[in-house]
């Protein structure tokens, strides 16, 4: 049997609250913005919504896709493919026999908008208002299925759903279509949008979201004491994975390898994480063993961290424990504090962060900590980038979701 | 209030424009929507049902094959309001 194939990434692209591509996303990173605004008054006055900002996407994809494009995607579909667009030029638009071309985009919470606008109409109209590309516009496979329309990609069209951890499990899943052989080139991330009163009020309900409203972009804050919940964010990302050979034998530009995928279940509770970190624990060293990284070459984690009181640290706690207390050497980062929960696409735009910061040698800022958690033992980079050293350099991306879902991912440097 | 001929073109031609991309002037009453438009079955009761909504009238699905033309639909919407 022939040697598991290794996997690159060749081309990245998004759609996020700080800017509508991957440069303008990763410059703001690098500048410690914040993606926070606050949303339409109305919905606050209307329905009395607890929280009344969230980290919106910066460019509508009104301004870059077409009438009936926009007309027949839910927004979820309308980011996906507004970065796959990005990510496969990036890529050089490669040739691929579309038989050979796969397609893994996942939405943790599916098409929200279409579902409450078709309710909306129901009620308001009644039964023949209700539009025929509802139920097309809806499903959580929609922005895939758009994805594998625009490539032709017929080698499989996945839309694995975890959650916050939607974005990262796709991307691995993506791996190992590569890995297995069903497939030379898949286009692989996450996309969300769920910025309506709805999942609004429905999060805040269950206590997550932070109270911030009078500092937005402070509100993000993980790590720092007075954390007090998430930021609801926005967006896409998609990244082309390629066999390596696939993508010498094209000569393509190659950013990092996707060298390892780790997955475990907490098995534990509906939403909180289990304390001792032991889920958790399991996919960061699994994704270690797969990638066969020594953890003295893990420099950067780029950490689920979502800013809730309990999470953040029994994540730092399961990083320090998956690295065996070898990680000294490691530079934090939890972007989050700057673009917000993007809850199915956060894995993704996660993971090209990471990609970016193999790439670049770059750890992008934690911004929004004033004063660090005292029991965080982790090297946190706050407000400025920092250098990532020459040589071999790993990165290591955690998401994790509500239901005990937990995802990590190696990229290393080539 | 009734629609005119006028009016139901253009509002027509507007709201295929919208569905399919063809340029609104294009959307003229001898076009079909299968050949000339590319306009699948999915699209078509796409158009039917924001048309009635458009123009208060009910386009039923018997009568959606016959609709063979842009003429033709504007002719039934126009009938339809009475």
């Amino acid at each position: 049997m022939s040697a598991r194939p290794d996997v690159v990434i060749t081309g990245l692209g998004a759609t996020t609250p700080l800017g509508g591509d991957v440069p303008s996303t990763w410059r703001a990173a690098l500048a410690g913005t914040s993606g926070a605004r606050p949303f339409d008054p109305d919905w606050v006055e209307r329905y009395g919504l607890p929280v009344t900002f969230a980290a919106t996407i910066a460019v509508s994809p009104g301004e870059v896709l077409s009438v009936p494009e926009m007309r027949r995607m839910d927004p979820s579909a309308q980011y996906a493919l507004v970065a796959t667009r990005e990510a496969w030029a990036d890529a050089g638009a490669p040739q691929v026999d579309p038989v050979r071309l796969g397609a893994v985009v996942s939405s943790g919470i599916g098409g929200i908008w279409t579902t409450l606008d078709a309710w909306d109409t129901l009620r308001e109209k009644g039964a023949r208002r209700v539009l025929p590309m509802t139920v097309p516009m809806l499903m959580p496979n929609s922005p895939v299925a758009f994805v594998s329309l625009e490539l032709g990609a017929r080698a499989g069209a996945h839309a694995l759903v975890s959650a916050c951890a939607s974005g990262a499990e796709a991307i691995g899943y993506a791996a190992e279509m590569i890995r297995s052989g069903r497939a030379d080139v898949v286009v692989a991330g996450g996309t969300e949008a769920t910025i309506h009163p709805m999942p609004i009020a429905a999060f805040a309900a269950s206590r997550t979201l932070s109270l911030r409203n009078d500092d937005p972009q402070g509100a993000s804050r993980p790590y720092d004491v007075d954390r007090d919940g998430f930021v609801l964010g926005e967006g896409a990302g998609i990244v082309v994975l390629e066999s390596a050979e696939h993508a010498a034998a094209r000569g393509a530009r190659v950013y990092a390898r996707l060298a390892g995928v780790g997955l475990s279940a907490d098995g534990y509770h509906i939403t909180s994480p289990e304390p001792s970190g032991d889920g958790q624990i399991r996919a960061m060293t699994a994704a270690l063993a797969d990638s066969q990284v020594s953890v003295a070459d893990v420099h950067h984690v780029n950490a689920h961290a979502t800013s809730t009181v309990v999470g953040d640290l029994i994540e730092a706690r399961s990083i320090q424990a998956a690295l065996r207390g070898d990680a000294d050497h490691v530079r934090l980062s939890a972007t989050k504090s700057m673009t917000g929960h993007l809850l199915g696409g956060a894995g993704a735009l996660e993971t090209i962060f990471c990609v970016l910061a193999v790439h670049h040698r770059l750890a992008p800022p934690t911004i929004n900590v004033a004063t660090p958690d005292p029991e965080l033992a982790l090297d946190l980079v706050r407000d400025t980038p920092r250098a990532l050293p020459d040589g071999p350099v790993a990165a290591l991306n955690n998401s994790f979701g509500f239901g005990g879902h937990n995802v990590a991912l190696v990229v290393t440097s080539v | 209030m009734a629609y005119t001929e006028q009016e139901i073109l253009s509002g027509l031609a507007e709201i295929v424009s919208e569905e399919t991309g063809v340029p609104v002037e294009s959307v003229l009453p001898e076009k079909t929507f299968t050949d000339d438009l590319d306009i699948d079955s999915l699209s078509m009761m796409t158009i039917v049902t924001v048309a009635e909504d458009r123009f208060s009238v009910t386009i039923p699905d018997d009568e959606v094959k016959n609709l063979t033309t842009v003429g033709d639909a504007v002719a039934f919407i126009l009938g339809a309001q009475a």
